[in-house]
């Protein structure tokens, strides 16, 4: 513990107590509901150093501000409009801006194709569209690359963040319980491991059909398993420790002792793995879109795109594929900086050259 | 423990494994809400009489265990039924297209294994040199690139523009004939780009480990040349970090000839996976899921044996 007040003990050679303030234990009301909260600042400390770290990196802070330019540019690249059933605001437009030179869908069937042009590059704005050229129905793709980020992007953070409200409480469970619980959770996840992550995915979507929540529901179904074993084996070398048994001599429920005192300590290879796995969710997402078995033809999704134009790629209309394509993979690269260096805050004595697999089976 | 004893045991543990994704791939179909015989008959309506038949040819006048039951042990002596689609027996589908899948693979392994190693090697002994640091912008490349958008840039490449390949692929020939083979490298070097990616960083850092251990600076120093010290002492070594990792390679290029397969218009098991799932033609799917996870779970054991024959430190 970097506290000061771990060094007090009252008695010596007695169970060292850690993590707490042991005067505040002592002059506390007997009746007074106060709990121990100095291993949660812990934590935020840790947290702290960590950011003070990740700032540092100019790598991660490049991939970073990828991302968050990526983000803005699908979230402005169209008005938003509430659905008519939505309880607030109902068909109220709540984002009128629109950066996309042209509708997404605006098709132009006639003309098909149109490659993208350097007079067209240099006369840029003015000119606006057909920067990125056309597709075989004559839309505008670099419009369609920015407003399908909102598919792409929403799939990896929404999927990401499903599998860890699924990955680790079951893996705390796990760790902290032992026994049966811990057999058959972590049976279940060598199980799934057996299969690697696409196909796993596939076999779901064969299942649920295809769709935007069928498909973010096949990547949780898959995504959950490295947290669960993760976390797991986190807590184990965790609950160890004194200030566990400290909160469970002050009378702590169990619960309280998983998130307050447990977790904290245990999170930071959990959110280095999410990190990365965002990429690799992205990832699968868009292989599922160019395997046809993601969202409709018709969405601009990027994985999606390049299914449509596969074979127009093969022929010589590079532009239709590249723009999507090179969309999934700076934003991937950018989400492994931002790994790398997520890594490196937390375990600044690890070997930092070392890249991850993020996930990838 | 005697290598033997080991082999034994690790075996025992695949057992429950192979059990448990033979209960998964089997229960798929029955966790779809709804009668499952819809989707062989593809909902039409059915006289009474022709439903009880197709029920009864494919088991589903039993119990479920019984159906289980059914499905396992005919899965074994290699029988999946009939496609639902082409009325094929599911296992002369997949037997068609098994080898050009294992021979894409198989090359795709190799294409890893020749540029990983050599690659991994060079960057752990220029260590922080220029030379490194291109090894690691290639993985960090590697990794992210999406294996279709590579394999999309390949086909236009070098079958449009250079017209070096054809842009589909000689299938009539059969996969043992040259301009097959020949083609099949476009798709094996797709998948072995990204695998390459991460072998060559864990070759790198286990070979950078071993580098730093007393042994090497013994052999150095009774004056031995710099060339059997890395290739006699440091890179057996660290080749034993390979094979632990072999079994994700594996993963690794099924799950990227899923892909890739369709990229190509390639023949292989891959492609007619991905093509059932759209028609949603559950024999076929579950016996190629059924056969990838057999296939992951046996590259692990022999992976935990291979690393315990070289290492007997493990087997404890």
């Amino acid at each position: 513990m970097s506290s000061e007040t771990s060094q007090r003990t009252t008695e010596r050679g007695r169970i060292r107590v850690s993590g707490f303030d042991v005067d505040r234990v002592e002059s506390r009301e007997p009746l007074s509901s106060w709990e121990p909260d100095l291993q949660s600042e812990a934590g935020r400390g840790r947290l702290e150093y960590a950011w003070m770290r990740f700032k540092r990196n100019r790598l991660a802070l490049f991939g970073a501000t990828t991302i968050a330019f990526m983000v803005l540019l699908a979230v402005f690249s169209r008005p938003i409009q509430l659905p008519s059933s939505f309880p607030v605001l109902a068909g109220q437009t709540v984002q009128p801006f629109s950066l996309a030179p042209a509708d997404p869908a605006a098709q132009d069937v006639i003309t098909g194709y149109r490659e993208p042009t350097l007079e067209n590059l240099l006369a840029w704005p003015s000119a606006g569209l057909y920067l990125f050229g056309a597709d075989w129905a004559g839309r505008d793709i670099l419009s369609r690359v920015m407003y399908g980020g909102r598919w792409s992007l929403s799939i990896g953070f929404i999927a990401v963040a499903m599998a860890l409200l699924v990955g680790v409480p079951l893996g705390s469970v796990a760790g902290y319980y032992g026994g049966k619980v811990d057999e058959l959770i972590m049976r279940l996840v060598d199980l799934l491991y057996a299969f690697p992550f696409i196909v796993l995915a596939i076999a779901v979507i064969a299942v649920l059909g295809r769709g935007y929540w069928e498909m973010i529901l096949a990547l949780v179904v898959v995504g959950w398993l490295p947290y669960a074993r993760i976390i797991r084996g986190e807590i184990l070398s965790v609950k160890e420790n004194e200030y566990v048994t400290a909160a469970k001599a002050l009378g702590s429920r169990d619960r309280s002792i998983i998130t307050r005192h447990i977790l904290p300590n245990a999170m930071a290879p959990v959110i280095v793995q999410a990190t990365l796995s965002i990429g690799t969710t992205v990832l699968v997402a868009a292989a599922l879109g160019f395997i046809g078995l993601g969202l409709s033809p018709a969405s601009a999704e990027w994985g999606v795109m390049l299914n449509v134009e596969q074979d127009a790629i093969a022929r010589g209309r590079w532009w239709a594929g590249l723009f999507p394509g090179l969309a999934i993979f700076v934003f991937v690269m950018a989400i492994n900086l931002v790994g790398d260096g997520v890594r490196d805050a937390f375990d600044p004595q690890g070997d930092q050259t070392d890249t991850d697999t993020g996930g990838l089976r | 423990m005697s290598l033997q004893r080991f082999v034994l045991k690790r075996g025992l543990i695949t057992v429950p494994l192979l059990l448990g994704i033979s209960l998964l791939t089997f229960g798929m179909v029955h966790a779809i809400p709804g009668d499952p015989i819809d989707f062989i008959t593809l909902f039409t309506e059915l006289d009474p009489q022709t439903e009880m038949e197709i029920r009864a040819e494919y088991g589903l006048d039993q119990p479920v265990y019984i159906q289980y039951i059914d499905w396992v042990t005919s899965a074994a002596t290699g029988d999946f039924g009939r496609s639902i689609i082409t009325r094929d027996p599911v296992t002369s589908e997949i037997m068609e297209r098994l080898p050009y899948t294992l021979v894409m693979g198989i090359m795709a392994f190799g294409v890893t294994l020749v540029t990983a190693i050599p690659t991994g090697v060079i960057a752990a002994y220029y260590r922080d040199t220029k030379i490194d640091q291109a090894s690691r912008v290639f993985a960090l490349l590697g990794i992210a690139v999406p294996n279709f958008l590579l394999g999309l840039l390949l086909l236009l490449v070098f079958a449009s523009w250079l017209d070096l390949f054809p842009i589909l692929p000689p299938t009539s020939k059969g996969i043992l004939s040259y301009d097959m083979l020949v083609y099949t490298l476009l798709p094996a070097i797709t998948i072995g780009t990204g695998s390459t990616a991460l072998l060559m960083r864990l070759m790198r850092s286990s070979m950078v480990e071993e580098l730093d251990k007393d042994y090497v600076r013994t052999a150095r120093a009774k004056g031995l040349p710099e060339r059997t010290v890395v290739q006699k002492h440091v890179l057996r070594n660290s080749l034993i970090s390979v094979v632990t990792v072999a079994a994700i390679q594996v993963a690794f290029i099924i799950s990227g000839s899923v892909v890739v397969e369709i990229v190509f218009s390639y023949p292989g098991i891959g492609r007619l996976l991905v093509n059932r799932v759209g028609n949603r033609d559950f024999p076929v799917i579950q016996a190629i899921v059924l056969l990838i996870g057999v296939a992951v779970i046996l590259a692990n054991f022999v992976a935990d044996v291979l690393y315990a024959y070289l290492d007997p430190r493990i087997r404890y």
